[in-house]
C-alpha cells in the first residue's frame, strides 16, 4: 500500500540512471547571469586596472539585459514546465519573479557602478583583510575595485535559480549561491570597514546557521516522502502514511531557513545590523533582490509543497506574520539611524507580504508578486536617496544629520518625502495599491485567519506612518545641525536609477493594473 | 517494551541511573561538607601553575586560503568519482564530458583568479 | 427609506455632465504647475490658484443646473475614468459619481474656497512663499472634490488620506515653531486612528460582499448580519469621528489652529473636517440598516456639541474659541446624521450654513489678528467695532448667524436638528435634545463673549499697537460675501435643499412630516430662541466693560474646560504611556536577545549600570540563540497545532 519507499543502496544501482533533459531556453537568464559572472572573475584576473570597471560594468549591464530579454521570450512563448527532471519549473510565478529580479538587478546595478559620489567608488577588492592592518589600509587607498560586479551577478543567477527551484535539493544550492556573494558584498564597504565586516560576518554566520535548518528540515521532509521534489511531496502529505511528526517538524525546519532571509520574527535579528553595516548600494540590492528571492522561494514551498497543510500552515506562520508587523512597526518607531529606521520597514513589509501569502489564493500569489515588484523599486530609490546625503566621513545615516535638507536640497528632500509616502501607503503611490492588493487578496478569501491578519496589518501600517513622518519632519521643519552634511550631485547612473524607482513607485501607485494583471496571469505555480 | 525505541530502554535506564548517582553523591557531599572559602580556593586551579593571559591563540590566516582551495578540489573528486563510472554509458558520452569539463572549468577559474591576485604566495 | 430600497439606477453620464471629472483635474493642474513651475510662478502663481478654483466654481454651477434639468429620479452621473486596481474579484474603478449630494458639497468647495483663495492672496501677501502656499491650497481643493466625487470607498479613500496629507502640510509647513509641528503631528495621529476605522470598514464591507462601490454595498445592505453593519457603521464612525475632530478624537482640531488662517477656515472649518458627515451621509443606507450605530453617532454628536461649548467658553485665543465652536456645531451635524431619516438633509443644510458663517468668521478674526499684530489674545482686544467697520459687521453678522437669531442662516439650520432630536421616542429625545439645546445657549454665550470682548468695551490694547486699521478689500470682500451668504443661505437653502436631497440621495418622501413625540415644534421654536436670547445677554451683560488682562484663577470646572476637559491628559495615559512602555520593551528584547535577557537580570540584580550597558550586546551569539528559541517554537507550535 505503501505508495513509495526509501531507496536502498541495491536500489540505487538498479535504477536507471540517464541524463535529464534540459531546456536551455528556458534556462537561459540563469546560465547568461553565471555565465558572465565567470566572465567576470577573468576580467578582473586579467584586465588593466584602469579600464576594469567600464568592462565590468557593461558587461553585467548586458548580461542582465539579455537574461531579461530571455525571460521575455520565454514568457512570449508562454512555456509552463518541468525541466531538468522536476529540478526546475519554467512557470508563471518563475517567470514574473525572474523577470522582477532582472529589472531590478539593472536598477541596483546602476547603485552599484555609481562612482561620482567617491572616488574609486565606495567598494575595496578583499572582504576579510583584518581590518586595520596594512593591507587594509592599502587597500582602503587603493582605487577601482571591481569585485563587486561578478559577485552581484552570481548572486542574481543565484536568486533566479530559488525562485525556479522546484525540489528542496535545488532550492538549498540557489540558496547558498545567492547567499555567498550576499555575505560577501557586505564586508565590501571602503568606509567603515570594521562594521562592515562585522555586519558581514554576523549575517554570514546567522545564515549559516538558518540553511543548517533548512537541511535538517529537507532531511526530514525525505524521510518522510522518500524525495524531496515538491510535487512528491505533496503526494506524500495527501496519501500520508508516514508519521505527521516528520512531516510538520520538517516543514517547520525549512520555514525557519526561509523565514530568515525574509526577515520575519523572531528570525529577523540580523538585519538591522546587515542594513546598517553594508555598503549603501548593496543595502539596496539586498533589500529589493533577496526579498523577492526568498518570497518567491517561499511561496513556492508553500503553494506547491504544502497547500494541504495550509490549516496547520495558517496558525503558526499567521502568527508570525503578525509578530513581524508589530515589531517592525514598533520598533522602526524608535530608531534614529536611517538605515535601520529602513530595515525595520523591510520587516514589517515582510510581514505585510506573508498576509498575501497566508491566503493560499491565486489572488495572494499575485497580489504578493506585484508587492514584492512595487516595493523594490521603492526601496532602491530610498537608499540611492541615503548615499547622496553625505559628509567628510561618506554617508551621514545618523537622523539627526537629515535635520532642515529640505532647505539644502528641496529636490533630494522632496524625492525623499515622495517616497516615505509610499512606504506609508498613501494613496496614488504603489504603496498603496500594493497593501490594498494584498490585504484585499487575503480578505478575498473569507476566512478568520486572514482577516484577523489584515486588521493587523492596517493598524501597524498606520503605527508605521510615524517614523516615515517623522523623517519628513526632520527635513522639512527642524533647524539643520550645526555641521549639516551636503546632499552630493547625483551621478547619472544614481540618477537614473532614483528617476526609475520614483516613476515606478508613481505609476504603480496611479496605474496599477497592466502589472497587476501581468502578475495575475501568472500566478499559477505547476507542481 | 517493543519497538524500535523499545531496543533503547536499556540504554535509557542506564543514564536515568547515571544521573541519580551524580545527583546523590554531589548532594551528599554539599550536605556533609564544611564551607571555608578563601580567596587562594575561588582561584581557577588550586595547584599548578596560574592561569595567564587569554585564551585566544592566533593562526596565520593563509592557512585558511589552502584550506579552502584543498576543500573546494577534494569535493570535486567525490563527484568525479561517479561520473567516471558512467560516462561512457549509452546517452551520455559527450554531453557528460563536456559538463564535467564546464564543472572542472568553473573551479579552475577560482583557482586562476587566486593566483593572479598572488593569493598564492607565501610572503 | 428601509435599505434594500436602495435601487441603483442607470446613470452614466452623458452631454455635458460627462466632463465633470475636469472639477478635479483643473485645481490639481494648477497645483502641479505651481510646485513644477517654482519661482519662475511667483508673481502670477496666486493668480493661477485663485483662477483654477474660481474656474471650478463655474463649472460646478454648470453642471448642477444640468443635475437639476434633469427629471428628479434621474439625477445622477458616473463615470468610470478607468480600472483603478483589479485583484481577481476586487476590481475597483478610478470611478466619480456626481448626484445632488456631491453636487452641494462641490459647490460649497469651490463657492467658499474660491473667496478664501481670493482673501489668501491678501492674507499672505508678505509672504515669501505665497506660491506654494497657493499648490498646496489648490492640492487640498482637488483632493476634497476627489473625496465628494468618487464613486466608492476607495476614491473617497483617496481623496480621504489627500485632504490629511495636504492639511498636515498647510499646518506644519508654515510655521517652524515646534507647537506648529507638534500641532500637525498630533492631527496625523488622531486622523490616522480614523482612517485605520475607515481602511478597516472598507475591508470589512470588500470582504463582505467582494465590492466597494457605493451601488455595491448600498444594493446589498441586506445581505449583510446585523452584527456587521454595527461594525461597519461604527468603523465608518471612527474615521469621521477623526476627520471631523469628533469625541472621542476632538483634541486635534483645535491645535490645529496654528497653521495661517486662511488655512483655518477653509480646511479646518468650512471643508474638510465636515469630510466626516458627508461619510455618514453618504452611508445613510448602512446606518439605516443598524438603529444602534446610528445611536452612537447621534450620541457622540451630543457629547461632542457640548464639550465643545464647554471648552469655548473657557478659551481667550480667538481662533481656539472658533475652532472649538468648529467642535460643537460639527457635533450638531454628527447629532442630525445620526438621527437619520428627514435629518440627514438637515445636517447637510446645516453643513452648508456652517460653512459660510464659520468661514466668515475666521476669516474675520484672521483681519482681527492682521490689525492687532497677529495677537489672538481677546482679553488684549476691545473696540475694534471703531476701527475696522467692514470686519465688525461681518463678524457680528456671523455672530449672529451661529448663534442662530432668525432670519439668520444658524436658526433655520440648527432650530430644526434640535426639533428633530425631540422627536426621537423615548428618553433617548429627552436627552438628545436637550443637550442639543443647552449648546444652542452655551454658543450664544461663548460667541457673544468673543464678539464683545473683541469689538466692543474699553481698549485693552497690548502696548505695541497704536492705530489698528481695516483690512485691504481684496480681504474685506470675500468677507462681504460671506457676511451675506451666512445671513441668506438658510432661509433660503431650508426648503430647496430638502427638496433637492431626500428624494434621489437619502430615501424620505418629499411630504413625509415627522411625528412629534416630546414638543411640538412651535414649543422647541420657542424655546431654542428663548434660550439663545438668554445666553447672548448673560454674555453681553457680564463682558460689556471687558475683562482682566490675565487669565484668572477659577474654580475645578472651569479650570477643566480650560485643559480642554482634560482630553490630552486622557489621550497620554491611554494611549502613548502603554505605547512607549510596549515599545520600550520590544527595544529591550530586540537589541538583547534572550542571551541579553538572561545578562540583563543579571545586571539589574548585581545593580551595576556598567554591567547592564555590557548587556545590550548586538552579539551574534545572543542572534542565533533567539533564533533558536524561535526555530523551537515554531516546530512545537507546528506539532501542537497537528496533534494538539
Amino acid at each position: 500500500m505503501n505508495g513509495f519507499t526509501i531507496a536502498t543502496p541495491a536500489q540505487v544501482l538498479a535504477i536507471d540512471v540517464r541524463l535529464p533533459d534540459l531546456d536551455y531556453a528556458a534556462m537561459a537568464p540563469m546560465l547568461v547571469l553565471f555565465g558572465a559572472a565567470c566572465l567576470g572573475v577573468l576580467v578582473d584576473a586579467f584586465a588593466p586596472r584602469q579600464s576594469r570597471h567600464t568592462i565590468q560594468f557593461a558587461l553585467s549591464f548586458i548580461a542582465l539585459t539579455v537574461a531579461l530579454l530571455a525571460v521575455i521570450r520565454e514568457a512570449r512563448v508562454g512555456s509552463r514546465e518541468l525541466t531538468a527532471d522536476v529540478a526546475l519549473a519554467i512557470d508563471g510565478p518563475t517567470l514574473f519573479l525572474q523577470g522582477t529580479l532582472a529589472v531590478l538587478g539593472i536598477v541596483a546595478l546602476l547603485l552599484v557602478g555609481e562612482r561620482a559620489l567617491e572616488k574609486g567608488g565606495p567598494f575595496v577588492s578583499q572582504a576579510a583583510i583584518p581590518v586595520g592592518s596594512e593591507a587594509d589600509r592599502r587597500q582602503a587607498r587603493e582605487e577601482g575595485a571591481t569585485e563587486v560586479f561578478p559577485l552581484t551577478l552570481f548572486a542574481l543567477s543565484g536568486m533566479m535559480l530559488f525562485v525556479a527551484a522546484n525540489d528542496l535539493l535545488t532550492m538549498f544550492v540557489a540558496l547558498e549561491v545567492f547567499s555567498l556573494p550576499l555575505y560577501l558584498l557586505c564586508a565590501l564597504a571602503r568606509r567603515r570597514r570594521l562594521v562592515s565586516q562585522e555586519a558581514a560576518l554576523k549575517y554570514f554566520l546567522l545564515g549559516a546557521f538558518a540553511s543548517a535548518f533548512f537541511i535538517f528540515g529537507m532531511a526530514l521532509l525525505y524521510g518522510f516522502a522518500g524525495t524531496v521534489s515538491f510535487g512528491g511531496i505533496h503526494d506524500a502529505a495527501l496519501l500520508a502514511t508516514t508519521s505527521p511528526l516528520l512531516l510538520f517538524t520538517g516543514l517547520a525546519m525549512v520555514a525557519v531557513g526561509l523565514l530568515f532571509k525574509i526577515a520575519a520574527v523572531p528570525f529577523h535579528v540580523w538585519t538591522p545590523d546587515v542594513y546598517q553595516g553594508a555598503p549603501t548600494s548593496v543595502t539596496a540590492f539586498m533589500a529589493a533582490c533577496t526579498k523577492v528571492a526568498a518570497f518567491g522561494g517561499l511561496l513556492r514551498v508553500l503553494y506547491v509543497a504544502f497547500d494541504r497543510a495550509r490549516w496547520d500552515i495558517e496558525p503558526v506562520i499567521g502568527t508570525i506574520a503578525i509578530l513581524t508587523m508589530l515589531v517592525g512597526a514598533i520598533l522602526a518607531v524608535t530608531q534614529t539611524d536611517i538605515k535601520r529606521l529602513l530595515a525595520y520597514s523591510s520587516i514589517a513589509n515582510a510581514g505585510y507580504l506573508l498576509v498575501g501569502a497566508l491566503a493560499f489564493s491565486k489572488e495572494g500569489l499575485s497580489s504578493a508578486m506585484f508587492y514584492l515588484a512595487a516595493y523594490g523599486f521603492t526601496v532602491i530609490a530610498a537608499f540611492a536617496v541615503i548615499t547622496l546625503v553625505r559628509d567628510d566621513d561618506g554617508e551621514a545615516t545618523h537622523l539627526s544629520r537629515w535635520a532642515g535638507l529640505g532647505r539644502e536640497a528641496p529636490l533630494v528632500a522632496g524625492v525623499f518625502t515622495f517616497l516615505m509616502l509610499a512606504f506609508a501607503g498613501i494613496p496614488l503611490t504603489s504603496g498603496f495599491t500594493s497593501k490594498f492588493a494584498v490585504f484585499g487578496a487575503a480578505l478575498g478569501v473569507g476566512e478568520a485567519w486572514p482577516v484577523a491578519l489584515v486588521i493587523v496589518g492596517v493598524v501597524t501600517s498606520m503605527i508605521l506612518a510615524f517614523p516615515y513622518l517623522r523623517v519628513v519632519v526632520m527635513m522639512w521643519l527642524s533647524e539643520p545641525a550645526e555641521q549639516s552634511p551636503t546632499v552630493a550631485i547625483p551621478g547619472a547612473f544614481t540618477s537614473a536609477a532614483l528617476m526609475v524607482g520614483v516613476l515606478a513607485t508613481l505609476l504603480l501607485g496611479v496605474f496599477p493594473s497592466p502589472v497587476l494583471d501581468l502578475a495575475d496571469r501568472a500566478a499559477e505555480f505547476i507542481r | 517494551m517493543g519497538g524500535y525505541l523499545g531496543s533503547y530502554a536499556t540504554l535509557g535506564l542506564l543514564l536515568a541511573v547515571g544521573v541519580l548517582f551524580f545527583l546523590v553523591a554531589m548532594t551528599a557531599n554539599r550536605l556533609l561538607r564544611t564551607n571555608r572559602p578563601s580567596a587562594a580556593k575561588s582561584t581557577t586551579y588550586e595547584c599548578g601553575l596560574d592561569p595567564v593571559g587569554g585564551d585566544w591563540a592566533q593562526a596565520q590566516i593563509r592557512y585558511y586560503v589552502y584550506a579552502y582551495l584543498y576543500v573546494l578540489f577534494a569535493v570535486e573528486a567525490v563527484f568525479l568519482f561517479p561520473w567516471a563510472v558512467i560516462f561512457d554509458d549509452p546517452g551520455f558520452g559527450m554531453t557528460a564530458v563536456v559538463e564535467m569539463g564546464i564543472f572542472v572549468g568553473v573551479l579552475a577559474l577560482g583557482l586562476l583568479y587566486a593566483w593572479r591576485k598572488r593569493v598564492l604566495q607565501w610572503t | 427609506m428601509h435599505a434594500s430600497a436602495y435601487e441603483v439606477l442607470a446613470s452614466a453620464a452623458s452631454g455635458t455632465l460627462s466632463s465633470f471629472w475636469l472639477l478635479i483635474v483643473i485645481p490639481a493642474a494648477s497645483g502641479g504647475i505651481l510646485l513644477l513651475l517654482g519661482r519662475r510662478a511667483d508673481r502670477w502663481g496666486h493668480l493661477l490658484g485663485c483662477a483654477s478654483v474660481g474656474v471650478a466654481f463655474v463649472l460646478g454651477l454648470v453642471y448642477f443646473f444640468q443635475l437639476g434639468g434633469l427629471p428628479a429620479t434621474d439625477r445622477r452621473a458616473t463615470l468610470d475614468l478607468f480600472t483603478f486596481i483589479q485583484v481577481a474579484a476586487l476590481k475597483v474603478d478610478f470611478g466619480l459619481l456626481f448626484d445632488p449630494l456631491s453636487a452641494v458639497f462641490v459647490l460649497l468647495i469651490t463657492g467658499v474656497g474660491f473667496l478664501i483663495h481670493v482673501y489668501a492672496v491678501g492674507y499672505m501677501a508678505d509672504d515669501p512663499k505665497r506660491r506654494t502656499f497657493f499648490a498646496y491650497f489648490n492640492i487640498f481643493v482637488a483632493a476634497m472634490l476627489l473625496l465628494v466625487l468618487g464613486n466608492n470607498y476607495v476614491m473617497l479613500y483617496i481623496g480621504w488620506e489627500g485632504v490629511g496629507l495636504a492639511s498636515y502640510l498647510l499646518i506644519s509647513f508654515w510655521y517652524t515653531r515646534p507647537s506648529a509641528a507638534t500641532a500637525g503631528k498630533k492631527a496625523f495621529i488622531m486622523n490616522r486612528v480614523g482612517d485605520a476605522g475607515l481602511a478597516i470598514a472598507i475591508f470589512v464591507m470588500f470582504a463582505n460582499l467582494h465590492t466597494v462601490s457605493y451601488d455595491g454595498v448600498f444594493a446589498n445592505v441586506d445581505r449583510f448580519t446585523s452584527g456587521t453593519t454595527l461594525a461597519l457603521g461604527l468603523l465608518l464612525l471612527i474615521g469621521a469621528c477623526g476627520k471631523s475632530g469628533q469625541f472621542p478624537l476632538q483634541a486635534w482640531l483645535p491645535d490645529a489652529m496654528e497653521g495661517p488662517t486662511p488655512v483655518s477656515a477653509l480646511i479646518h472649518a468650512a471643508t474638510m473636517v465636515t469630510a466626516g458627515v458627508y461619510l455618514i451621509a453618504r452611508s445613510n443606507p448602512i446606518f439605516d440598516a443598524n438603529p444602534t450605530a446610528q445611536a452612537v453617532v447621534a450620541a457622540v454628536g451630543a457629547v461632542t456639541l457640548l464639550i465643545g461649548c464647554i471648552i469655548g467658553c473657557a478659551k481667550d485665543d480667538i481662533k481656539r474659541v472658533l475652532a472649538w465652536s468648529t467642535v460643537s456645531q460639527i457635533g450638531y451635524m454628527f447629532l442630525g446624521v445620526g438621527l437619520g431619516g428627514g435629518a440627514y438633509a438637515l445636517a447637510i443644510i446645516h453643513l452648508l450654513a456652517h460653512g459660510f458663517f464659520k468661514a466668515g468668521l475666521f476669516l474675520g478674526a484672521g483681519s482681527v489678528m492682521h490689525a492687532m499684530n497677529d495677537q489672538v489674545d481677546i482679553r488684549r482686544f476691545g473696540g475694534l467695532w471703531k476701527y475696522m467697520k467692514i470686519t465688525w459687521i461681518t463678524f457680528g453678522v456671523g455672530w449672529l448667524a451661529i448663534i442662530g437669531i432668525p432670519p439668520l442662516s444658524g436658526f433655520f439650520s440648527k432650530e430644526p436638528i434640535i426639533a428633530e432630536a425631540f422627536d426621537r421616542p423615548g428618553w433617548a429625545g429627552w436627552v438628545l435634545g436637550f443637550a442639543a439645546l443647552l449648546g444652542a445657549g452655551l454658543t450664544a454665550f461663548y460667541m457673544t463673549r468673543l464678539f464683545v470682548l473683541t469689538f466692543h468695551g474699553p481698549e485693552r490694547w497690548t502696548d505695541d499697537i497704536k492705530h489698528p486699521h481695516e483690512s485691504p478689500p481684496v480681504m474685506t470682500v470675500p468677507l462681504m460675501l460671506l457676511a451675506i451668504g451666512s445671513a441668506a443661505a438658510g432661509a433660503l437653502m431650508a426648503t430647496p435643499v430638502q427638496d433637492w436631497l431626500n428624494p434621489t440621495v437619502f430615501g424620505v418622501e418629499g411630504g413625509e412630516v415627522p411625528e412629534h413625540v416630546h414638543l411640538s415644534h412651535t414649543v422647541v421654536t420657542i424655546l431654542s430662541i428663548a434660550i439663545t436670547v438668554l445666553g447672548g445677554l448673560l454674555g453681553w451683560w457680564l463682558f460689556r466693560n471687558g475683562t482682566s488682562l490675565q487669565e484668572q484663577p477659577a474654580g475645578p470646572v472651569v479650570t477643566a474646560a480650560r485643559k480642554n476637559l482634560y482630553g490630552d491628559t486622557v489621550n497620554e495615559t491611554v494611549f502613548e504611556k502603554p505605547g512607549t512602555y510596549l515599545t520600550r520593551a520590544l527595544v529591550y528584547f530586540d537589541n538583547k536577545g534572550i542571551d541579553g535577557l538572561v545578562n540583563g537580570l543579571a545586571a539589574a540584580v548585581g545593580g551595576g549600570s556598567g554591567r547592564l550597558r555590557r548587556a545590550q550586546t548586538g552579539f551574534v551569539r545572543s542572534y542565533a540563540l533567539s533564533m533558536l528559541g524561535g526555530a523551537l517554537l515554531v516546530a512545537v507550535a507546528f506539532l501542537v497545532v497537528r496533534l494538539g
